[in-house]
């Protein structure tokens, strides 16, 4: 794969996993009005990740299309990054991911809308508007459970404590983006790291929640070096092409 | 769930289709506070883009008739046909009226 078909894969990657993984909960939220809540942002993510992967899947020119890459991947040829493969655990733990990676995202995407890259940028144009209520929706969240009982404010302090040690992978930058940056194509994610701090301290401040403690940084997932837990969503989500491969309805 | 004093109260949602209409009244959402009701309201009702704006309304706040007294308030109005603007005759060149 050339290195833009490997960045418009991570991209991809990032929210295919975030999807599928936020989607476990659907017919287990909380409350039902939660529930679609959530399946609205899962569906998102997914959208978002059938444009980048369709993309990657063109300028790969292998013939592989969004499907091939979704459903016909082992865990090691994902790319991406650990936090967004991080189980789901309570409803804090994860509205603690969904409120690091939206921020991210959204940080992301407002810079790639103005890719040199047509394509790349147009898909970070129409995800943007959908990532910034993705980032309200789970601000919010954040500051009620932080906020609000004992019960929901420790289990949001313990959910953030579970997926900090993932954050500084977002942020890291190797040959991939380097390329990428070059062409004008990409986006340097190290110099988002400011801004993001400034969104996440401002949510917790409202949640009245310290900053977790600095933690050994976690990386590998570009590299496809991941947690024990993307071959468990994998199995289910890539089950009906693994069991019958090529199946269409 | 089970223990009602334990919902999150009730929410009346208004949308408005588009520019120009009136907001009408689409269904309810539960919500613990107005701006969760927002939140809870545009996922569950403006997720195929039914709206331009949303209003939401505490459902305990809404003031109904009673049923019983429908002959009273209602019925009246029945045999009031005059109280119709029907008989007007309209100009041929006067659309949407």
């Amino acid at each position: 794969m050339d290195k833009l078909a490997t960045y418009a894969l991570r991209l991809g990657d990032d929210s295919l996993v975030a999807g599928q993984r936020l989607s476990e909960w659907c017919g287990h939220a909380p409350a039902l009005e939660v529930d679609l809540s959530l399946a609205n942002v899962a569906l998102d993510q997914i959208g978002q990740a059938t444009h980048f992967l369709a993309l990657a899947g063109e300028l790969e020119a292998k013939g592989r299309d969004a499907d091939a890459l979704a459903f016909r991947r082992d865990v090691m040829d994902f790319t991406n990054c650990l936090l967004v493969e991080q189980p789901n655990g309570d409803f804090a733990q994860t509205i603690a991911r969904q409120l690091l990676f939206s921020h991210y995202q959204e940080l992301l995407f407002t810079e790639l809308a103005a890719s040199k890259h047509a394509r790349l940028a147009a898909i970070a144009a129409k995800a943007v508007k959908e990532t910034s209520y993705h980032a309200t929706l789970a601000s919010d969240w954040v500051t009620r459970l932080g906020d609000g009982t004992e019960e929901s404010r420790s289990r949001m302090i313990a959910g953030l404590d579970w997926m900090w040690r993932f954050v500084d992978e977002l942020f890291v930058i190797d040959e991939i983006d380097a390329a990428a940056i070059a062409a004008g194509a990409g986006v340097d994610k190290s110099a988002l790291r400011p801004a993001w701090d400034m969104r996440i301290d401002a949510v917790l401040a409202d949640a009245t929640l310290e900053r977790p403690a600095p933690r050994r940084p976690v990386l590998g997932g570009r590299t496809g070096r991941h947690s024990e837990h993307l071959g468990h969503l994998l199995s289910q989500m890539q089950f009906l092409q693994r069991a019958y491969p090529g199946a269409t309805w | 769930m089970s223990d009602p004093s334990k919902e999150w109260p009730l929410w009346e949602v208004f949308v408005r289709g588009k520019g120009g209409l009136s907001h009408r009244h689409v269904g309810s959402v539960h919500a613990a506070d107005a701006k969760m009701a927002v939140e809870h309201a545009r996922d569950t009702y403006t997720r195929r883009l039914e709206g331009i704006s949303l209003w939401v309304v505490p459902s305990a706040q809404i003031t109904a008739s009673d049923p019983g007294d429908a002959a009273a308030l209602f019925e009246p109005a029945e045999d009031k046909v005059y109280r119709h603007p029907t008989f007007y005759s309209i100009p041929d060149h006067i659309k949407h009226i």
